[in-house]
């Protein structure tokens, strides 16, 4: 049941990050700061969560099969792959470590 | 059909098929279906339920879920100035085109040059990846009841390759680099010491400090090339 108020919570408040735009007016925003700010925050909470979905584990940071996932991701990107390639390839390497017991 | 109007549908249908693995990673990371399928239905942004999913698995609290999925979703907030700039949304439809804000319909109607024809692709990329990321959610959420061991199918995997996935497009220059990596190992560093989910938080701190101690530095040029930047970003 908590679970569920933070679900709704959550749609709440990125519903109002959403709303806030169409009711502030223009000459708010358009100060150069704000925009970079959005976009160097995207940048590194994306990055952390790419860093906490690798390493998370019990007691802290533990390194298993998702480091190949990682990079399996990562050479899918460089070869230009479409993100749903990129997700297989990650899930993939993931499980093929895991079937070979390493990780 | 306009070609642009074709875009905006091929590309309602690729991000619907990454609705799919939002469904099952949602359901193995410990939500129920309706619960899943109110996250896509009434949050509707990828990169924020993701990050909320992601938090909960990492064994994340609700309120850590709530915040990152919340300020990821703070450039929608950006989008919609630019929306509204754009073609000023007016009575119910503002309502609407809010829950429709999102990298894809704001990218493919800041691609259009027509006020016509950009308020038409933002409704008509908007409606279909809402349509077609819900549907996509709830198959992939009953497929995903079936997933017995998420681990063994790599699951935990695709999500990493998820994220950075969302993450790659926007690693054009030097300066996203060093901060996507100083976000990463702060996170890291500090995931043994702090409650899972914190550390996504603090890594936001770190891009505010970051951006306030460089202001002024590459201001203008940085405001310009944010738009083309999130033309490339998916949900």
């Amino acid at each position: 049941m908590t679970l569920w108020l933070w679900v709704l919570l959550a749609c709440a408040a990125v519903y109002a990050t959403k709303l806030l735009g169409y009711l502030v007016p223009g000459s708010w925003l358009e100060h150069p700061l704000v925009g970079r700010l959005s976009t160097l925050m995207t940048v590194a909470l994306l990055a952390s969560l790419v860093a906490m979905n690798t390493a998370s584990g019990d007691g802290g940071v533990v390194l298993d099969a998702r480091v190949g996932a990682l990079l399996a991701a990562a050479v899918a990107l460089l070869l230009r792959a479409p993100f749903l390639v990129v997700v297989i390839a990650g899930a993939g390497a993931a499980a093929g470590l895991r079937a070979l017991g390493i990780g | 059909m306009t070609p642009a109007t074709r875009m905006g549908l091929s590309i309602a249908a690729a991000v619907s098929l990454y609705g799919l693995s939002f469904g099952a990673l949602s359901v193995a990371s410990g939500l129920t279906l309706w619960q899943t399928v109110a996250l896509s239905a009434l949050l509707f942004s990828g990169g924020s339920q993701f990050a909320f999913i992601g938090i909960l698995a990492a064994g994340g609290s609700g309120g850590a879920a709530l915040g990152a999925s919340t300020l990821l979703s703070a450039r929608n907030t950006i989008y919609a100035v630019q929306m509204k700039a754009m073609f000023d949304p007016s009575g119910w439809r503002r309502w609407v085109s809010a829950q429709l804000t999102i990298d894809e319909s704001a990218a493919n109607a800041m691609s259009q040059t027509d006020p016509e024809e950009r308020r038409r692709e933002f409704w008509v990329t908007g409606l279909g990846v809402y349509v077609g990321w819900n549907l996509a959610t709830v198959v992939g959420a009953l497929l995903g009841d079936f997933v017995a061991e998420p681990e063994a199918l790599g699951l935990d995997g695709a999500v990493v390759a998820a994220f950075l996935g969302l993450l790659w497009p926007r690693l054009r220059s030097r300066e996203p680099w060093a901060l996507a990596v100083v976000a990463a190992l702060v996170t890291v560093l500090t995931m043994p010491m702090l409650p899972a989910g914190v550390p996504v938080l603090l890594a936001a701190v770190v891009a505010a400090s970051w951006g306030l101690v460089t202001r002024g530095r590459s201001g203008g040029a940085e405001s310009t090339r944010t738009h083309k930047e999130h033309e490339e970003v998916r949900p």
